[in-house]
This record gives C-alpha cells, structure tokens and sequence, in this order.
C-alpha cells in the first residue's frame, strides 16, 4: 500500500467489495456447516465462486486501476477461469454421488433411468 | 485516512476468508461421506485463492496473482480427479 | 483455412491470454504467444471435437444478461436461507425436467447455468427422455423454477442453436 494520494471514495469502494465478496464467501461455508444433506450442500460453495469472487475480484481491478501499479488484468483471467471451472466440478461431484447413493440404496434418491446403470447395480458392491 | 481504512478493510477481508476455511475445514473433517469431503476441499482451494488475491492487495505485486491461478487450476484438476474416483474407483479408465 | 487454422477462435483466444498472462504486446510476445496458439489448436484439432454452429448471435447477449440477473436473485435468496438461523432447512428437493433442447453446446451452456445458480444445480441429463434431473433448495417454488428454465433460458438457447 504506497502513496497517501489515495482517494477516499476508492478507498470505500474497495473496503466495500472486499467485505462484501468475502462475507459471501462465508456464508456459501456456513452453508456448507449447516445444511444436513450433501445435495444442499452442494448448493453451498457456489455462492462464494459466483459473486463472492466477482466482488473480490472487483475490488483488486478497482484497487490496481487507480493506484497504476500495473494493469489489472489477472483478475479477469481469473474470474474466467473460476466461471469456467466450478460447474463442471460440481456436476461431476454431484453424479458420483448419485452413483455412490443409488449402489447403497441409500435414502430418497431418484433412481436412474439408465438400463445399463441398473444392471450394474445389481452385480457390483458397496464402495467404501 | 484512506490509507487506514484500506488496511482495516483488507484485513477484515483476510479474516472473514480464513473463518470461511475454518467452516470448510470442518465439514472436511466431519464428513460423513467422501463427497462432502470432497467439495468442502473445493471450498477450501476457493478460499485459500481468494485470500492470495488479498494478499496481492496487500502488497501490491503481481507474484500472488499468479499464484491464486496456479491453485485455482490445481484445485480444479484434483477436485475433478476425486470425483472420478469416487464415481468408478479409477481416476484414468 | 482448415488445414492452418483449424479453430480460429480458439487460437485468438489462445493468443489474448498468453498476452495477459505476459502482461505486454511486444512483438516478441506476440510471435511467442502465436506460436503456441497454433501449436495448441493443432493439438485441439487432432481430437476432433464437433464445431458449434450458432445461427443467431444477438439472443446471446440477452441469456447472459439474464443469468446475470438470475444468479444475482439467488445469491440473496440463498444468503438469506443460511444467515437466517430459522430458516427452514428441509425445503430441497430434486426436479425432473422436460426439454425440447438436444444441441450438445446448447445443453452444456444451460448446465453451467443452472449449476453456477445457487439455488439450483444440474444433477443427470436422461438422452432418451430428454430430461433432466436438477436439485433445488426452494423446492416450494418447483413451477417457478421449471418456467425459468424453460421460458428463460431455453427459449433463448435453441434460438441460438436451432
């Protein structure tokens, strides 16, 4: 943090942003502490990946933009990049815990509508 | 004074962020099942690089950018690597 | 055309992103940056994937502007469900819902969609029922939640896709 020339309106902006994006973060985490099922939970982190990280982020691109440290473009770089990525692990996770859950038989799960997985079932044993 | 409420605002940013891995940290630990282990870890990679992306704040550099990149994609790899796992019990079929 | 540049999208956007990466446009840089790109296309060429064709590009802008929107609503909805310490947590459900949708990239796009919502998240897509299997957190809302993926979105995406 350099220079005293710092403008106090950017300076909330910035305080703004990141309180804001990171108080999100928390929350998506305290989801993730009180929800009781894991398809809640998986709701969870996505708070904090959608606009917890853009407010974050946000606050960087402000902070760098009127200090001219340098140019603020990591952070779109990042955004892309966390936009991209998180609902492809999500949907991952969220079908092996459908396999994982109909093999146990295990609560009120959907069952498949894949013949293939069904047969599969029927012959393979519970995952550890 | 913008120079103060810079450095409380980044440092209540930290602290919130790392509380929020505290939370992750628990659900990893208390589980039950290896899926919720599994994306409580995810949550973790988020927040561990949104708090570099603060400490970039903090310093000013650009080094800990590129860092919070570098853990962005490894924690996507591993998450996905995981999940796999847990889907067949093979991470390559 | 096809045989140097087989996918030149993919190699600009290759290109932009070893410059921002770099973070200058000197013309070492640049050749450096172009020559990867090429490489990388090649790369991506050789396994062939199928190429999206997009018939109307201006509903694209409209569909991001909405998930914007939407993804904005959510996040408060579903901030509020986690502070409220009242809150009543047994209101999730799964959802089954019919598409007309059958564009590979159409569905991919709607997927991240649905996923990158809090509220919601895409589970299992059925190919021969062309359904899908999303699970919400605000299950007393279901038609609510039915109508925005359909009317919304997939209005929208097989205006783009056909």
């Amino acid at each position: 943090m350099t220079g005293d020339q710092f403008p106090l309106w950017a300076a909330i902006a910035v305080s703004v942003l990141l309180v804001a994006g990171s108080l999100l973060m928390l929350a998506g985490c305290i989801g993730m502490v009180r929800f009781r099922s894991f398809y809640q939970r998986i709701h969870a982190p996505t708070l904090g990946t959608s606009f917890g990280t853009i407010f974050i982020l946000a606050g960087s691109v402000v902070y760098f933009t009127v200090t001219q440290l340098r140019p603020a473009v990591h952070e779109v770089l990042i955004f892309v990049f966390v936009s991209v990525t998180t609902p492809v692990t999500l949907m991952l996770l969220a079908r092996a815990a459908l396999y994982r859950d109909r093999i146990e038989r295990v609560q009120d799960v959907p069952a498949s509508k894949d013949p293939l997985d069904n047969a599969e079932m029927q012959t393979s044993k519970k995952p550890s | 004074m913008s120079q103060i409420i810079l450095f409380w605002s980044v440092l209540a940013c930290e602290a919130i962020l790392a509380l929020a891995m505290a939370c992750a940290a628990y659900r990893l630990a208390r589980g039950p099942r290896a899926q919720d282990r599994v994306l409580s870890l995810d949550a973790f990679y988020v927040s561990g690089m949104l708090l570099l992306v603060t400490f970039g704040i903090r310093t000013g550099t650009t080094l800990y950018f590129e860092v919070a990149l570098i853990i962005g994609a490894l924690g996507f790899v591993s998450t996905l690597a995981l999940a796999k796992f847990l889907m067949r019990g093979e991470v390559i079929e | 055309m096809s045989r140097v540049l087989p996918y030149p999208l993919l190699t600009l956007s290759l290109l932009i992103m070893w410059l921002l990466l770099q973070q200058s446009a000197s013309p070492g840089h640049i050749l450096l940056g172009l020559a990867i790109a090429l490489l990388a296309s090649r790369a991506m060429a050789a396994l062939q994937p199928e190429k999206p064709r997009v018939i109307r590009f201006l509903p694209i802008f409209r569909l991001a502007g909405r998930a914007v929107v939407d993804i904005m609503a959510s996040n408060i909805a579903v901030s509020k469900l986690i502070l409220n310490p009242n809150s009543d947590m047994t209101k999730s459900g799964f959802l089954t819902v019919p598409l007309e949708l059958k564009h590979r990239f159409g569905l991919a796009i709607l997927s991240c969609i649905v996923t990158a919502t809090p509220g919601s998240a895409w589970l299992e897509y059925h190919p021969e029922e062309s359904e899908v299997l999303i699970h919400v957190l605000d299950i007393e809302n279901d038609q609510e939640w039915i109508d925005t993926l359909k009317y919304r979105y997939e209005t929208l995406l097989l205006e783009i896709f056909g």
